[in-house]
């Protein structure tokens, strides 16, 4: 491959030749390309795959009424098994929503804190504990609603079962309040410091500036992060299975156990015959959620995009 | 703090006097670095006080001092008196309300994400006015009175980030009258204003000046020339000479400095 003449140094290539280094180039080309498009393809592919196993189930035992409607989900019944999920859309709806009660004023009130009010060393630790907390796997809050929250409900409301919607939604609340935290925390640090200076100028308190200015311009972000709890608590499955009680129930109090869609494909699938009507409608509450859950995330999405633009 | 009869009686004598606030042997420090030192200086009542000075000479450091906006910038330290109506300011309790009687317009307009209405109407809110048609009133007349009405009396209710420049400078100005101001500081107001709007700018300013002391800082020796009483140069963090605007403008000068500047020699 050498055609320099006596003084060139190194290899000059030649114009008609690929040598290694072109096959290397286009080799990390396409694997860089692939690795980008992965998120598209399992997105896609789980979608269909979920699809594909619940088909079955919409064509021949579906319907709409009884899916939706129905709050019996009995699907080992021999005379006559019922698909209803209206129980479990409670329940996930009633823990959710606690939750939500839960972190929001956690989540917002830590987030101006940290944002508007820490500094230093305090603001430094404070993140980097948040960001902790977010990481704390959600089979371990499972087991400190089990162990800790369960004795503590029935000690303190004097009722027979502590696992119940307070305590899923309390167990939850806590878990979607760190990343909650973070992103409102972002959308507050968003809002430029002259909006601050000159509110502060004007002779407004603190709170005053922070409520009269700060929260109003960075709304769309903090409603982007509260988007984006809800989804984390829709989706959330091992903490809710074990601090519901797992009971189908439509419930009437806090006190009441429940269960929750993601809890019941959790508990119930393993213990199905592949390609049974069962089995292909647990597929169907997969789609089901998969479709809430795809819109909660890309509305949050799109939200906090808007701030970024404007 | 105001607590004994003798001071009650010294903030008295100062209310009669015609100085609004006195400056004594400031300096403005940033962690190790000096931006100013050795400030003394007055500024009376109903008079415009011009500050000049080239860039970094420390002019809107000082105004940061005046009405305490280091308080949240840690990096920044005061030392000195800066005694307004003969108080000291680092001694009032409600450092709110001080904020809220001084008047600040900032060289790049911000107009708070909030309507143009709502901007005019922040502070008479703060101050817990809640009837709109007294609202209404004090709106209009900051905003006639800042010679913007006429261009935005129809889009009252639309962003007032949405104005452009020169109309969001007039907005500031039209805020910080709604404080009824007894000091008024301008930093660079100019700077981000066609020259059109500048003058109508001025013009309000001459207006004011009867109710209230004017503080401007500007860039532009001559608007100094055209609206100040009495002018202050500021060269590297020192107050090299304060006199009267007509007579530094005329050569009258202790300090050869200050007519190399005004007359363009640097800076």
């Amino acid at each position: 491959m050498n055609h320099a003449s006596g003084q060139q140094t190194g290899n000059l290539p030649d114009i008609n030749q690929r040598n290694a280094d072109w096959y290397i180039d286009k080799i990390v080309q396409y694997l860089v390309f692939l690795s980008g498009i992965s998120a598209i393809i399992l997105i896609v592919g789980i979608f269909i795959f979920v699809t594909i196993e619940g088909f079955g189930f919409l064509l021949e035992d579906f319907s709409f009424r009884e899916f939706f409607l129905s709050p019996w989900w009995e699907p080992t019944d021999d005379d006559e098994p019922t698909y209803g999920i209206l129980a479990l859309m409670a329940g996930t709806a009633s823990v959710t929503g606690l939750a939500m009660l839960v972190a929001i004023p956690f989540s917002l009130g830590s987030a101006i804190y940290v944002a508007e009010f820490a500094t230093g060393k305090t603001r430094e630790t404070l993140k980097v504990l948040i960001e902790l907390l977010a990481a704390i796997p959600s089979v371990v809050w499972g087991f400190i609603g089990l162990s800790i929250m369960n004795p503590l409900i029935i000690d303190l409301f004097d009722v027979p079962v502590g696992l119940n919607i307070l305590n899923a939604g309390v167990i939850l609340g806590l878990m979607a309040a760190p990343i909650m935290t973070s992103i409102c925390e972002d959308a507050l640090k968003a809002v430029p410091d002259r909006y601050r200076e000159a509110a502060e100028a004007l002779g407004g308190t603190r709170w005053q500036v922070i409520y009269k200015t700060v929260l109003p311009a960075a709304k769309n972000g903090l409603l982007g992060g509260v988007l984006l709890g809800v989804g984390r608590g829709f989706g959330e499955t091992m903490a809710v299975l074990m601090a519901t009680g797992h009971a189908i129930n439509m419930p009437s109090s806090v006190f009441d156990s429940v269960r929750a869609l993601t809890a019941t494909i959790a508990a119930e699938l393993g213990e199905t015959a592949v390609g049974s009507p069962h089995y292909q409608a647990l597929f169907t509450i997969g789609i089901f959620l998969f479709t809430i859950t795809f819109i909660i995330n890309l509305t949050a999405d799109l939200i906090v995009r808007g701030i970024r633009k404007s | 703090m105001v607590s004994t009869a003798e001071d009650m009686a010294s903030v008295q004598q100062h209310r009669d006097s015609a100085v609004k606030l006195e400056v004594r042997d400031v300096a403005i420090r940033y962690g190790s670095t000096t931006a100013i030192s050795g400030i003394n200086l007055d500024v009376r009542k109903n008079e415009i006080f011009g500050i000049i000075g080239p860039a970094n000479a420390g002019k809107t450091s000082f105004l940061k001092a005046l009405n305490r906006m280091n308080d949240f910038d840690n990096a920044m330290s005061v030392d000195g008196e800066i005694l307004f109506e003969g108080t000291n300011i680092s001694d009032v309790r409600n450092v709110y309300a001080l904020r809220n009687r001084i008047g600040v317009v900032f060289p790049l307009p911000v107009g708070l994400p909030l309507t143009i209405y709502e901007n005019v109407a922040f502070v008479p809110r703060l101050r817990g006015i809640r009837d709109k048609a007294e609202l209404d009133v004090i709106v209009e007349r900051c905003l006639t009175r800042s010679a913007l009405w006429d261009e935005v009396k129809d889009r009252l209710d639309s962003l007032g980030s949405l104005l452009s420049g020169g109309q969001q400078q007039r907005l500031t100005i039209a805020r910080a009258l709604s404080q009824e101001p007894e000091l008024l500081m301008l930093d660079e107001f100019s700077i981000a204003v066609d020259p059109v709007t500048t003058m109508r700018i001025e013009d309000v300013l001459k207006e004011l000046k009867p109710e209230m002391s004017i503080i401007l800082v500007t860039n532009l020796v001559q608007q100094a020339r055209r609206l100040a009483d009495r002018t202050a140069f500021f060269l590297d963090g020192e107050c090299v000479e304060i006199g009267d605007t007509e007579a530094l403008f005329t050569g009258q000068v202790e300090d050869s400095r200050t007519t190399d500047y005004i007359e363009g020699r640097f800076g």
